[in-house]
């Protein structure tokens, strides 16, 4: 009797022994597109030290930013298909809480970016509990809400500089050994950050979670029928893909060494990284890194060009609307297509 | 107290306008369902339309306003063929972003032609006072033709064949293509008057305020606010939606700071959202 009840529960699932961590990593560290995401990261980290070239570091640097956000985003578009128009508010804030903490209180840099990402997901998963029950394009109207109502929320809090911002006085570089060893600390740690967000994504897609939200991508009535505790999954993703924006934000803006209320939360940015996924290829881990890589490319060629500089938002705009009407799926979508072979080396 | 009234009132003549520029976009969700993001930037055009053809004639605005509906709707026709037709049926995503492109092309060339700094329309008609309160002629105007508007895209709607076949796409595209309506001139159409409509209110707000290319933007978000307020699809609840914001603000005005507005609009929008989908002033199903 008490044999065939555990039968029946062991065929239920309930007492299969979950997977060891360990047995779970080594299963990864077996493909080779995770060690692909590590060298890349090691390669992008030292290139400017070793050349020894500022202006690589910068160009690079801003990549670094754009690849992060572009692949943040794109767990929530590409993966669980919803379009988070306001996403640049993660870093925005983020960038905010951290630099707050880091001139004020006078809080170890790195400390107050990991405390700026928890808060920003924090925050990121109690809006979403409210705003992820909307679909569609309501969705997508109440991000942008999200974005202008912290912008006017942040431009009119005096604590945080109000609509002048925060300046960082040379004085707040001395804890990383002078401003000089500083920005390159701040590249590095951005740089990593990045690293972890390909992982990430990586991770997302290859996991029984990440099974649920493409599942909630494909089709949520479906995905909530067979199971899948969709209103808590999206809460968690939409978290999930506040966190390490938020932190490259603290890093980025201490950087800058300002940040004021229209460059933390421009919307336009917020466009342009919607831009970099569809051009990469949105659901797929590598296409936002090529996606955000060329458009960095694009965008100083066009800033530096005479006839171009103006009509930067132009061709961004062109770009965009080429690549929705005739190229969905973006590059990777169109090379995976031609070579399904690729898929077994790139996610 | 009679302050605050009078400031109520403002904000329903301001309003009426609000709710111009929310029947477009409802009318073009109502029938196609696209959310056209690049609403805020056809507002703005509307807006320099009419600056442009008084600066240049130096008649009354109000006589631009025909000239602006003929502009906008062959705007929006060449719109609707140029990015929407391509993504109507597909997932939300692409509308979006179609029509969000259509809207970074058009700010960055008007930025490219006229910079972001502000213009103004030079017009004054005399107001109408009582007490210490003056109402501004220009904004009682704006509401009458705002009302006008409204009334003729009603008649329009349920008195003419093209507004008939328009409305027979929204409720049911494959019938109305099997009784012999060509459905996709039809949408085009339908997407014309809506961007005409949002000309019309652009050039209405250009006689209230001051404005800069970049405006598009907040009137956008009150376009979208209004639109949730009188339910999705609505043109007649947008209207009311508009006076509804339009009283919101003018009742908010006297007690808190003019940049905490979009505050006050969010937490509208979302809570609505959340508890109204339907819109607060849908009597009737959509």
């Amino acid at each position: 009797m008490s044999n065939s009840v555990s039968q029946e529960v062991a065929k239920a699932g309930t007492f299969k022994p979950r997977r060891a961590l360990a047995e779970e990593l080594l299963r990864h560290a077996r493909r080779p597109f995770p060690w692909l995401i590590v060298v890349f990261t090691v390669i992008v980290g030292v290139a400017p030290n070793v050349l020894d070239d500022v202006s690589l570091r910068e160009s690079l640097l801003l990549a670094a930013v754009y690849v992060t956000l572009a692949s943040n985003l794109n767990l929530m578009i590409g993966y669980a298909g919803y379009v988070n128009f306001g996403n640049i508010v993660f870093f925005g804030l983020g960038g905010y809480i951290g630099v707050y903490l880091a001139t004020t209180w006078h809080v170890n840099l790195v400390l107050s970016a990991l405390i700026g990402g928890v808060g920003v997901s924090a925050l990121a998963y109690l809006f979403g509990l409210g705003i992820l029950r909307l679909r569609g394009a309501f969705f997508a109207l109440a991000t942008i809400g999200v974005n202008e109502a912290i912008h006017a929320f942040v431009t009119n809090f005096e604590p945080w500089g109000g609509a002048t911002g925060i300046y960082l006085s040379m004085d707040a570089y001395e804890p990383l050994g002078g401003p000089m060893n500083g920005l390159w600390l701040c590249y590095y740690l951005i740089v990593v950050v990045m690293g972890l967000s390909l992982l990430l994504s990586y991770a997302i897609k290859t996991s029984k979670f990440g099974l649920g939200i493409l599942a909630i991508g494909q089709n949520e009535d479906a995905a909530a029928v067979l199971g899948v505790p969709t209103p808590r999954y999206k809460a968690i993703i939409y978290s999930i893909s506040g966190f390490l924006p938020a932190v490259a934000g603290c890093l980025y803006f201490f950087k800058s060494g300002i940040i004021e209320p229209n460059g933390a939360f421009d919307l336009t940015t917020s466009i342009e990284a919607i831009v970099m996924l569809m051009l990469g290829g949105a659901g797929t881990v590598t296409g936002p890194v090529i996606g955000a890589f060329l458009y960095e490319e694009l965008r100083s060629f066009l800033l530096f060009s005479e006839t171009f500089s103006h009509l930067q938002l132009v061709l961004a705009g062109a770009l965009l609307l080429v690549i929705v009407l005739f190229v969905p799926g973006g590059l990777m979508g169109w090379l995976f297509a031609r070579v399904p072979r690729l898929r077994k080396w790139l996610q | 107290m009679i302050g605050i009234l009078a400031s109520v009132i403002d904000g329903v003549l301001v309003g009426a306008v609000y709710g111009v520029a929310a029947m477009g976009l409802t009318l073009i969700w109502g029938v196609m369902n696209v959310i056209n993001l690049s609403h805020g930037a056809i507002i703005v055009l509307g807006m320099f339309v009419v600056y442009f053809l008084t600066n240049a004639t130096g008649v009354s605005p109000y006589y631009g306003i025909p000239i602006v509906l003929v502009v906008g709707f062959v705007a929006g026709v060449v719109i609707y063929w140029m990015s929407v037709n391509r993504v109507i049926g597909r997932p939300i995503l692409m509308s979006l972003l179609a029509t969000f492109a259509l809207n970074m092309i058009i700010i960055g060339l008007a930025t490219a032609a006229w910079t972001t700094s502000p213009y103004n329309v030079p017009i004054s008609l005399p107001g109408i006072t009582i007490q210490n309160y003056t109402f501004t002629g220009t904004h009682i105007m704006a509401a009458v033709i705002a009302g006008a508007t409204a009334g003729l895209l009603y008649l329009f709607l349920h008195y003419t064949r093209p507004g008939k076949a328009i409305r027979a796409v929204a409720s049911n595209r494959e019938a109305a293509e099997l009784n012999g309506i060509p459905t996709r001139r039809v949408l085009a159409m339908a997407f014309g008057l809506g961007v005409a409509l949002a000309c019309v209110s652009g050039a209405l707000i250009s006689t209230l305020f001051p404005f800069t290319v970049l405006s598009g933007g907040a009137y956008q978000l009150k376009s979208f606010v209004v639109t949730v307020l009188g339910g999705l699809g609505n043109p007649a609840g947008a209207l009311l939606g508009g006076i509804a914001l339009g009283m919101v603000e003018g009742l908010a005005t006297p007690f808190t700071p003019v940049s905490w507005t979009p505050i006050i609009e969010f937490v509208l929008f979302v809570l609505t959202l959340m508890a109204f989908p339907r819109g607060i002033f849908s009597f009737t199903r959509p």
